[in-house]
């Protein structure tokens, strides 16, 4: 049975005159890997910040993990959890210490916490790395523990912000591969990237052209729809005819 | 003359107690006129490399030469004659678009008339923002403001740091175009990038990993060195595949690569059929398998893991 976890209907900002996000719809099922993709500009960040909590809708309504956008945003933030490359961990704290700062955030118990710690160290084979300081690993691990942290809580959906940006290909594959270990595990996984190959490993894939959904489907119906080669193909055909660019 | 030659270059960071090695004994040459790739992760290298050759940073082993001018003493020299775009961007963001052009060109002592036809291109796309201010453009503006003032000055060699990244798949296209322009009008081009697929886009590459220079060629060649079969798997439970695949006892190695898993077998001899069998037992359905062309993203991994 399919299982919505994020539904969005109609959903809009606006910043004075300027649409950021228009009238977007669409729903993405519990385990799903749902690519959020599109042009700098098109309006996927202030979509994110809305579906996270962060930022107030102007009109449309969106319900994350059962809760509204409007309501019950510190309801959503309790039950998602979020990464990005500009923004993980904390560089002067130890492995264990952002482990255990994200984890009592959340309000994990001590024991639970302690006890979880040591199973994903050994899972990540960080356990000799506990008490090095984050800035100390090498950008790899590094994206693979804030992946690993972002979902500690065991949130109902994951938020990534361009998880995998300047990797080298080995362990940008690594990280792919907790990505699917997390979905099929029922963690929904809500990913923007500008690799198109990544794209091909979404479940689905929504491409926004200036704020509005161009198109959403499968990854290979997306192919047969635009007669494209490759899902690079089809994001310049759609984002070719963007008006506007920006970050 | 070569328009850069880097010989043995080394460059350590940190502590006595704790180095971390930059660049591991670095040696490559750039003709005039190339169009010449630094492709690697962050963390590589790269910046350090483009940092020294800028003679913004020294060496701790090594000589380097850019239009043949030596980096350390005769740094003076090269800085009048490279452009340079850092990474991070590094424009007066408080002055409009045309401000930050004229400072570029008055620092070099020349005017934006003078070079105007090498810029023109670009900058035509700018012209209508020229009051704004550098800090109240979008990235990739920012990324062609930037690339005006690295150029306006008509440098000999051009060095660009990673112009691409977190930059959306049509922008990266256009800038691309725009460095090919730039190449007919006989810049030698560096580039850093750590994307891939932007290696086919150059004339030689050095695929760059940990401070080692893993391989310096053409993509062609670099594609032609890679002599094992790939094949492109696909079936209609990717995740699944890929853990079988990588179970299955005559893989050498498999990885994702878009829509298809990437394989290279042990012992090719006996060809899909025994591969087919094995996916087929597991009760995979949907199942395409072909034999496809490497490219340098599998030629990287190949490296990577010798």
């Amino acid at each position: 049975m399919k299982e919505a976890v994020i539904t969005v209907n109609k959903l809009t900002k606006k910043f004075g005159d300027f649409i950021a996000t228009n009238e977007v719809t669409f729903e993405v099922d519990k385990g799903e890997i749902f690519g959020f993709l599109g042009a700098n500009g098109a309006g996927k960040t202030t979509a994110m910040r809305m579906l996270c909590g962060l930022s107030m809708p102007s009109s449309g309504s969106a319900t994350v993990a059962g809760f509204d956008v409007y309501k019950q945003t510190e309801k959503i933030k309790q039950n998602i959890g979020y990464m990005s490359q500009k923004f993980s961990l904390y560089e002067d704290l130890t492995v264990t210490e952002n482990i255990r700062f994200y984890a009592g955030i959340y309000g994990m118990a001590r024991p639970a916490i302690k006890e979880k710690t040591a199973q994903l160290l050994n899972q990540l084979n960080l356990t000799p790395e506990a008490n090095t300081l984050v800035k100390a690993l090498p950008l790899g691990w590094k994206q693979k523990l804030a992946f690993s942290v972002a979902i500690f809580h065991e949130p109902k959906i994951v938020f990534l912000d361009e998880p995998t940006g300047g990797v080298d290909p080995i362990t940008r594959r690594e990280f792919w591969n907790l990505i699917y270990q997390a979905a099929e595990r029922g963690i929904t996984i809500f990913v923007t990237t500008h690799y198109m190959d990544e794209a091909e490993y979404c479940n689905r894939v929504s491409i926004m052209v200036d704020g509005k959904i161009e198109a959403l489907d499968t990854p290979r119906n997306l192919k047969k729809t635009y007669n494209a080669k490759s899902m690079d193909e089809v994001f310049l055909q759609l984002a070719r005819g963007a008006k506007r660019s920006d970050d | 003359m070569q328009a850069v030659t880097v010989d043995h270059i080394v460059k350590k960071y940190g502590s006595k107690k704790e180095t971390v090695t930059a660049l591991d004994d670095v040696s490559l040459e750039v003709a005039k006129g190339e169009l010449f790739g630094v492709i690697g992760p962050d963390g590589a290298g790269k910046t350090s490399l483009f940092r020294i050759l800028t003679t913004l940073l020294l060496a701790d082993a090594g000589n380097a030469a850019v239009d043949g001018f030596d980096v350390v003493k005769q740094y003076k020299e090269i800085r009048n004659r490279i452009g340079y775009m850092p990474g991070k961007f590094s424009l007066y963001q408080d002055l409009s678009v045309e401000e930050n052009l004229r400072f570029f060109a008055t620092i070099f002592n020349t005017s934006i008339e003078e070079n105007y036809d090498l810029i023109k291109e670009i900058y035509f796309q700018l012209e209508p923002f020229k009051t704004r201010r550098a800090g109240k453009l979008s990235g990739g503006m920012k990324q062609k403001l930037a690339l005006c003032c690295a150029l306006i000055h008509r440098p000999v060699v051009l060095f660009l740091d990673e112009p691409t990244t977190g930059v959306d798949a049509v922008s990266r296209k256009e800038f691309w175009e725009m460095l090919r322009n730039l190449k007919k009008q006989g810049i030698s081009i560096l580039v850093s990038t750590p994307y891939m697929d932007e290696a086919e886009l150059c004339d030689r590459v050095a695929l760059i990993q940990s401070g080692k220079i893993m391989s310096i060629d053409s993509p062609q060649s670099i594609i032609k060195q890679f002599t094992k079969k790939m094949w492109s798997v696909r079936s209609a439970e990717m995740f699944r595949l890929l853990n079988d695949l990588q179970q299955y006892s005559n893989t050498e190695k498999c990885y994702a690569f878009g829509e298809f898993h990437h394989l290279v077998l042990k012992n090719d001899a006996e060809g899909m059929d025994p591969v087919m069998h094995y996916l087929e037992h597991l009760s995979h359905h949907e199942i395409e398998m072909q034999v496809t062309q490497p490219n340098i993203e599998d030629c990287f991994i190949e490296l990577m893991s010798q």
